[in-house]
């Protein structure tokens, strides 16, 4: 198939994506605006993540889909299959091999290294915006670094649940400047964002906006003095290969109560299970 | 002694339309004023260029800061200003939907201000927010319910909590009882007096209702088409109107 330019978009379009990256990157956590495409899935499927995809990849590169940890669910299945045909390069289902990973809420198990690029698809950039609704007026709190209201919210929480109950999409602020919202990820991967080898970039392309934060950037996960951030998960082992250490899903599999936890990325549960490590549910 | 607020020659246009014209006065700490006038006599848009939500198109606002001294407010940037907003001042707008975060609990939007200026201990919000909601006699036990649970006076209550925690000198208000009914009108003037007093706020208080300047304000502006037709100490302007505006104003008042 070569009917496409490589990888799906013009090169204008690409030089404009690439672009607002390097801006991103220059200002670590601030949302730069970009001219979105309409690509060829519905919004809320990873158009923004694809469209820095497509930006960022060379012919030589190896490309990675993961969607909630996973590399065989739908949208990932799809959205690799879409970069074969569109910019033939390589895929891979392994972490380590991947130069370009595209994810959709979560971040891999195994750590990233130097020259590997984590594009995420974000479906709300805006941290403030179920506080504030006015689009001008969250821009002139973030120009005006004026974040007190990202408390109120996490006072909420305390209030009534007496702990943070927030899960995922956990407000940070990079560099001590921008308050970011870091995609739907679970409060679990919070950590691996600061100062992380790999790049990371965002990209929302229903809401237009694309943000990065460069190698080993400050990440600190927004908190009160007596009620600190803490990263969760749930308090079981893998069922499939035992590990203690991974982000899982609980999966329900009867309808007796019945359930199973496995690790939600499935390339770090597959490496382990070849290892030789299994679990208390592993057949 | 040095005025907290100086306002010299302010002027707003809307077009070809005067907003307000020329307005001049120093208020003083621990001071009350009260400008009052009909519909559309430009008080809310002078309130509106005093507090830095609209830029007067020319005059000066010069506020004494606690750290710098005299500063003229108009001139000043605007993350300044913004910052005076959250500590020193305080707006208290007529309609409390408006100066209230209604999808936040009571505690919440109480806390609202002392998060903005950096508090990050949990505990010691909690007990600010506590402490200042009994403060406005609404009840401890409602600190985790919603503004929109809440009556239109206990609305109005909550606003003026949220506005004072973090101990302003100078508190704005446009019509505080205005969409009140009489009996819970009282009580929040009760409220305001008690809490000016004991906190030794300053105050200026836009209304079109001369109880409420004869209650709580020191000193009177009436404002007709923009202008200041008569200014003086309460009691003097009300008893003694000299300007026939202002003789209107006082004898249109409903004798019960």
């Amino acid at each position: 198939m070569t009917d496409y330019n490589f990888a799906y978009l013009d090169e204008q379009t690409k030089r404009m994506i690439r672009r607002a990256i390097l801006k991103g990157l220059a200002i670590p956590g601030y949302q730069v605006p970009f001219a979105s495409r309409e690509m060829p899935m519905p919004y809320g499927w990873g158009t923004g993540g694809v469209q820095v995809s497509a930006a960022v990849l060379t012919p030589e590169d190896t490309f990675k889909v993961i969607d909630q940890g996973a590399d065989d669910t739908t949208n990932a299945v799809s959205i690799r299959s879409f970069f074969e045909r569109t910019a033939q390069v390589a895929t891979t289902t392994a972490t380590a091999e991947a130069t370009v990973i595209q994810t959709r809420h979560r971040i891999p198990e195994a750590a990233l290294t130097e020259g590997q690029i984590l594009v995420y698809q974000v479906p709300i950039p805006e941290p403030l915006r179920f506080l504030e609704p006015r689009e001008s007026e969250t821009r002139k709190m973030h120009e005006l670094e004026e974040y007190g209201l990202m408390h109120v919210k996490l006072y909420e929480d305390i209030a009534r649940h007496g702990h943070i109950a927030t899960s995922y999409a956990y407000p940070v602020k990079v560099e001590a400047r921008y308050v970011m919202d870091p995609s739907p990820i679970p409060k679990f991967d919070n950590p691996k964002l600061g100062h992380m080898a790999a790049i990371q970039l965002f990209g929302a392309g229903r809401e237009q906006r694309i943000y990065a934060l460069p190698p080993y950037t400050q990440v600190v996960s927004l908190d009160f003095e007596d009620h600190p951030f803490e990263a969760s998960k749930a308090d079981h082992p893998c069922g499939m290969c035992g590990a203690n250490d991974s982000y899982l899903d609980e999966v329900i599999i009867d309808d007796a109560g019945g359930r199973m936890f496995v690790c939600s990325d499935t390339d770090h549960c597959e490496a382990r299970q070849a290892q030789g490590h299994r679990g208390k549910d592993a057949a | 002694m040095t005025p907290l607020l100086s306002v010299q020659g302010v002027t707003k246009r809307y077009g070809a339309h005067i907003g307000c014209a020329d307005v001049s006065f120093d208020l003083y700490p621990g001071e009350v004023m009260g400008i009052v006038g009909e519909s559309g006599s430009g008080k809310s848009t002078l309130l509106n260029c005093l507090a830095g939500h609209q830029p007067p198109d020319g005059g000066q606002v010069v506020f004494d800061t606690r750290a710098d001294g005299p500063r003229d407010t108009v001139r000043m940037s605007e993350p300044e200003r913004r910052m005076l907003g959250r500590t020193d001042w305080a707006f208290v707008h007529q309609h409390a939907r408006d100066g209230l975060r209604m999808g936040v609990s009571a505690g919440g939007n109480v806390g609202e201000r002392l998060m903005a200026v950096g508090a990050r201990y949990y505990g010691d919000i909690r007990h600010k927010a506590t402490d200042w909601l009994a403060r406005v006699e609404i009840d401890e036990s409602r600190i985790d319910d919603r503004p929109t649970t809440f009556s239109g006076g206990m609305q109005q209550r909550l606003q003026i909590a949220r506005n004072l925690v973090t101990g302003p000198r100078l508190v704005f208000m446009d019509e505080p009882t205005g969409g009140l009914d009489v009996s819970v009108q009282a009580r929040l003037l009760d409220l305001l007096r008690g809490l000016v007093r004991d906190m030794g706020l300053s105050a200026i208080i836009v209304t079109h209702d001369l109880a409420v300047v004869r209650l709580l304000a020191d000193r009177l502006m009436v404002m007709k088409s923009g202008h200041v037709v008569e200014s003086g100490l309460t009691d003097q302007v009300l008893d003694d109107p000299q300007h026939a505006y202002s003789q209107l104003l006082v004898s249109s008042v409903l004798q019960v």
